[in-house]
């Protein structure tokens, strides 16, 4: 009974998504204001069936109904309680329910949210986020109903949850992505609802940029959370591979951060605006683009969802028709979207529109990597793999070219700044930058490594540039300083920037300096490894709720010191039976201890894989800074006071534009 | 001229839509192999069903026979198993490698689903698994008169993959051998 109530609750929202895509455009259309009004109620009405729905699926799962085909294939009753809540995201089906929620909820959020927003310009962008969930929800009922049953045949026990997904990295890094995913949406319809009505004016751009942080803002969070899942959980000792599916979620992530930059200048310049509505419309298509990569089976992958050709051709037209769609409005409305006002050379503008450029440029290599092999097939070409070697040959350069840009953008003025001020607030700061970044590999390691010069000089850069105009904006002009002079959303950027440069060294420190050794081990072996002491003493037998195990012992010293037992683990989950490492890692800020078991080799010994892994935690504490950063500018005041007098003109015209 | 500007990304996601649609009917997992051509490669292992048999190259005897790499573990095997009877059964020499299995479950295998092989080599380490550049169970190869693999073939054979890609090859080396006797 109750997976048939989930999917017809899933069909009541559809009903309401259906309405919702309707009645508000055919109110705005009409001037009736009636019906425009609908929408929120409607907006509520699918999100309330969406959450029911998905809830009645988590009750299948936590009730051990095997009779639904989705239940047995990624449950079982021996699946540790929190896994049961977490497998309901662990498979295709499911986890495209979620995409649902998610959006539903963003969807929800606006429609509770935008009082300070006109009515008519709501009521669109609600109707084409109802498109949206339109599309989504046909996509789940039509090819991948999560609630189809195993009938009559009924088994008695699932075939459990894919042991790689039972970690915690699984129960919080799908519903961040997916948030920040579906979250690119409400860009997305902002973006298109303007082109719609013909204005992109700097209201407009002050509607977007907090729903935008906010989506990339857990965007930012997804990503790393998968990063460090990567990391502890695969046992491979690495924590980024470029792998195609990675790329699908980092590619939105850059284009979106370009979005936040450029809806900034929009908002205070009234600038950028056809470059603005690109870029959102971009965001959205390349988290739908990378939905498709996932979930089509195109490409080669590790994260790959069983594929199956009649989901890839759904997802093919519902990405086809959103982007082209508004591809189309964007070609044939954007124009009347000129901006008016003007800037020079040296100006912030120019400044945030190179960084922006260097950001799509970065996302069109990285896309380019991703789809390469595809092209290279469909032309005959022959089969090829891009890997990281291309990566990090296109891709770093384009990075280190706009954080020098990055670094001195918030100090430059709008509009218009003397070359001669520039050279004096940053000429040191870029001069010492240089020195550090050359000094540091030879102090650090011994040899020069003229990656590890970049990387630590921009790093250096940003860190120092940040600060220095952290201190001219809270240094009073009678003397003293004052931390709440600058806004919110100012401190917010200063932190993000932080972030930035704390990932650039922990990124660039652990890919040039971690050291590694594959070793076969009996017991009582020794090994040495940059100055710490690894000693083996054995593997023992552990069983698990739904594993058995072999976990090895591991004694650190550091010296004489003993600093950390290390417990790795080879485990074979009972139901797939399916061998998994568990790595033993040590951690502290200044570097990580890895210990993974690999296969035993005979006669007690085992293969060993050992790192030393300098600084890798700054990149979870980089992130986490960025995240931070973005929700302090999402809930900066200005955000949240009333624009009445913006909001009810018909052609909004922003005071700071009009007066330029 | 501006307003052509404006069409550029629309004609550049079309572009790439042509792709993305084309790529649904291409199979990234076809990947040639390497070894296509080449010898295969030395081995010398135990066997499953009888556990002190010790199997070499010189074992693997026929005009032209199969290498199916199989495991317990592998569910897709399992669909496979009962089209290699088939095989088998038509005259056709199967040779199986048992990949980083375990000698109990493979035996216990092959007695519930019954035994295609001729023998499998039992690849407890997947050292000859990683020779012949496998990366998954099942795999299978095609091997000719001289002992050479004429085929690699990833993923399940059944009765279209054995007529589209495995009965050609067979019949271009039943030509080579008679034009050999000749």
């Amino acid at each position: 009974m109750i997976p048939e109530l989930g999917s017809f609750a899933l069909m009541v929202g559809l009903a309401f998504a259906i309405c919702l895509c309707i009645i508000p455009l055919v109110g705005v259309q009409t001037n009736n204001l009636t019906l425009v009004k609908y929408a929120k109620p409607l907006t509520l009405g699918m999100f309330t069936f969406t959450l029911l729905s998905y809830l009645l699926l988590t009750a299948s799962f936590v009730t051990d109904d095997f009779s639904v085909l989705y239940v047995a294939a990624h449950s079982n009753s021996h699946l540790p309680i929190q896994y049961k809540f977490a497998a309901v995201f662990g498979g295709h089906e499911g986890s495209l329910l979620l995409w649902v929620l998610m959006l539903t909820s963003w969807t929800g959020a606006l429609a509770l949210s935008s009082k300070n927003i006109d009515d008519a310009f709501v009521g669109r962008v609600l109707a084409i986020l109802g498109m949206i969930v339109v599309g989504f929800m046909l996509f789940t009922i039509l090819t991948s109903n999560p609630f189809e049953r195993l009938l009559p045949n009924v088994p008695l026990e699932g075939r459990d949850l894919n042991p790689l997904l039972q970690d915690i990295g699984l129960i919080v890094h799908p519903p961040m992505l997916y948030l920040g995913w579906s979250g690119l949406s409400v860009a997305f319809a902002f973006a298109n609802a303007a082109l719609l009505c013909g204005r992109m004016d700097a209201a407009w751009a002050r509607w977007t940029r907090p729903w935008t942080l906010a989506a990339w803002s857990f965007l930012t969070i997804g990503i790393a959370l998968g990063s460090w899942w990567a990391y502890y959980e695969l046992g491979w000792g690495g924590w980024w591979f470029w792998d195609p599916v990675e790329n699908a979620s980092f590619m939105p992530w850059i284009v979106a951060t370009a979005l936040i930059h450029s809806l900034s200048v929009t908002e205070q310049r009234g600038a950028f605006r056809n470059w603005t509505v690109l870029l959102a419309i971009s965001a959205f298509s390349l988290s739908l683009l990378g939905t498709f990569l996932v979930r089509s089976g195109v490409i080669n992958s590790v994260h790959s969802f069983a594929s199956d050709p009649s989901r890839g051709m759904f997802i093919l037209m519902l990405l086809g028709t959103a982007v082209i769609g508004s591809l189309t409005l964007f070609a044939f409305k954007a124009s009347a979207l000129k901006g008016t006002s003007k800037f020079e050379f040296y100006s912030k503008e120019t400044f945030i529109l190179v960084g922006n450029v260097a950001l799509v440029v970065a996302t069109a290599t990285v896309l380019l990597g991703t789809l390469y092999p595809l092209i290279m097939d469909a032309f005959d070409l022959g089969k090829i793999s891009v890997g990281p070697p291309y990566y990090n040959a296109v891709f770093s350069p384009i990075i280190a070219l706009m954080v020098v840009v990055m670094g001195a953008a918030p100090i430059i003025r709008w509009k218009k700044n003397k070359v001669g001020t520039l050279r004096g607030e940053l000429g040191l700061i870029a001069l010492i930058s240089v020195a550090f970044g050359v000094a540091f590999p030879f102090v650090y390691g011994g040899e020069f490594i003229g990656w590890v010069s970049i990387g630590m000089g921009v790093a250096f850069w940003l860190i120092a540039a940040t600060l220095k105009n952290l201190k001219n904006n809270v240094t009073l002009s009678e003397g003293g300083y004052d931390i709440t002079r600058p806004t919110q959303s100012y401190w917010g950027m200063v932190i993000a920037h932080m972030g930035i440069a704390v990932a650039i060294t922990g990124a660039t420190i652990v890919s040039y300096y971690e050291t590694q050794l594959d070793i076969r081990m009996t017991v009582n072996d020794s090994v040495h490894l940059s100055g710490y002491e690894f000693k083996f003493e054995g593997v023992k037998d552990v069983e698990g709720p739904n594993y058995s195990a072999k976990q090895a012992q591991f004694r650190i010293f550091d010296g004489d010191k003993e600093i950390s037992l290390l417990q790795p683990e080879r485990r074979v989950y009972r139901v797939q039976t399916m061998g998994m490492t568990e790595a033993g890692i040590d951690s502290t800020l200044g570097r990580d201890l890895f210990v993974a078991l690999g296969d035993p080799l005979g006669d007690q010994a085992w293969a060993v894989r050992v790192y030393v892994k300098p600084l890798i935690n700054l990149l979870w504490i980089a992130a986490g800074l960025i995240a931070f950063g973005g929700f302090m500018c999402m809930t900066d005041k200005r955000y949240r006071a009333k624009k009445p007098s913006i909001a009810q003109a018909p052609v909004a015209v922003d005071p700071i534009v009009s007066a330029v | 001229m501006k307003r052509f500007v404006l069409f550029l990304p629309l004609i550049f996601f079309i572009g790439l839509g042509a792709f993305l649609y084309k790529g649904l009917f291409l199979n990234p997992k076809a990947m040639p192999s390497a070894l296509e051509g080449q010898p295969v490669p030395a081995f010398k292992l135990l066997t499953v069903t009888k556990g002190d048999r010790v199997v070499t190259n010189a074992d693997l005897v026929g005009e032209y026979y199969l290498l199916n790499v199989w495991a317990t573990w592998c569910a897709a095997c399992k669909a496979e198993h009962p089209y290699l009877l088939d095989i088998a059964r038509s005259g056709v020499s199967i040779y199986g490698v048992n990949y980083k299995d375990d000698m109990v479950a493979a035996n216990e295998w092959l007695t519930r689903y019954q035994d295609p092989y001729q023998f499998s080599a039992f690849d407890v380490d997947g050292l000859f698994g990683l020779n012949l550049g496998v990366y998954g169970a099942p795999e299978t190869f095609l091997v000719d008169h001289h002992g050479i693999i004429r085929l690699r073939y990833a993923g399940v054979v059944d009765t279209r993959s054995w007529k589209v890609r495995f009965m050609p090859l067979i019949e271009d080396i039943k030509r080579e051998i008679a034009a050999s006797n000749m």
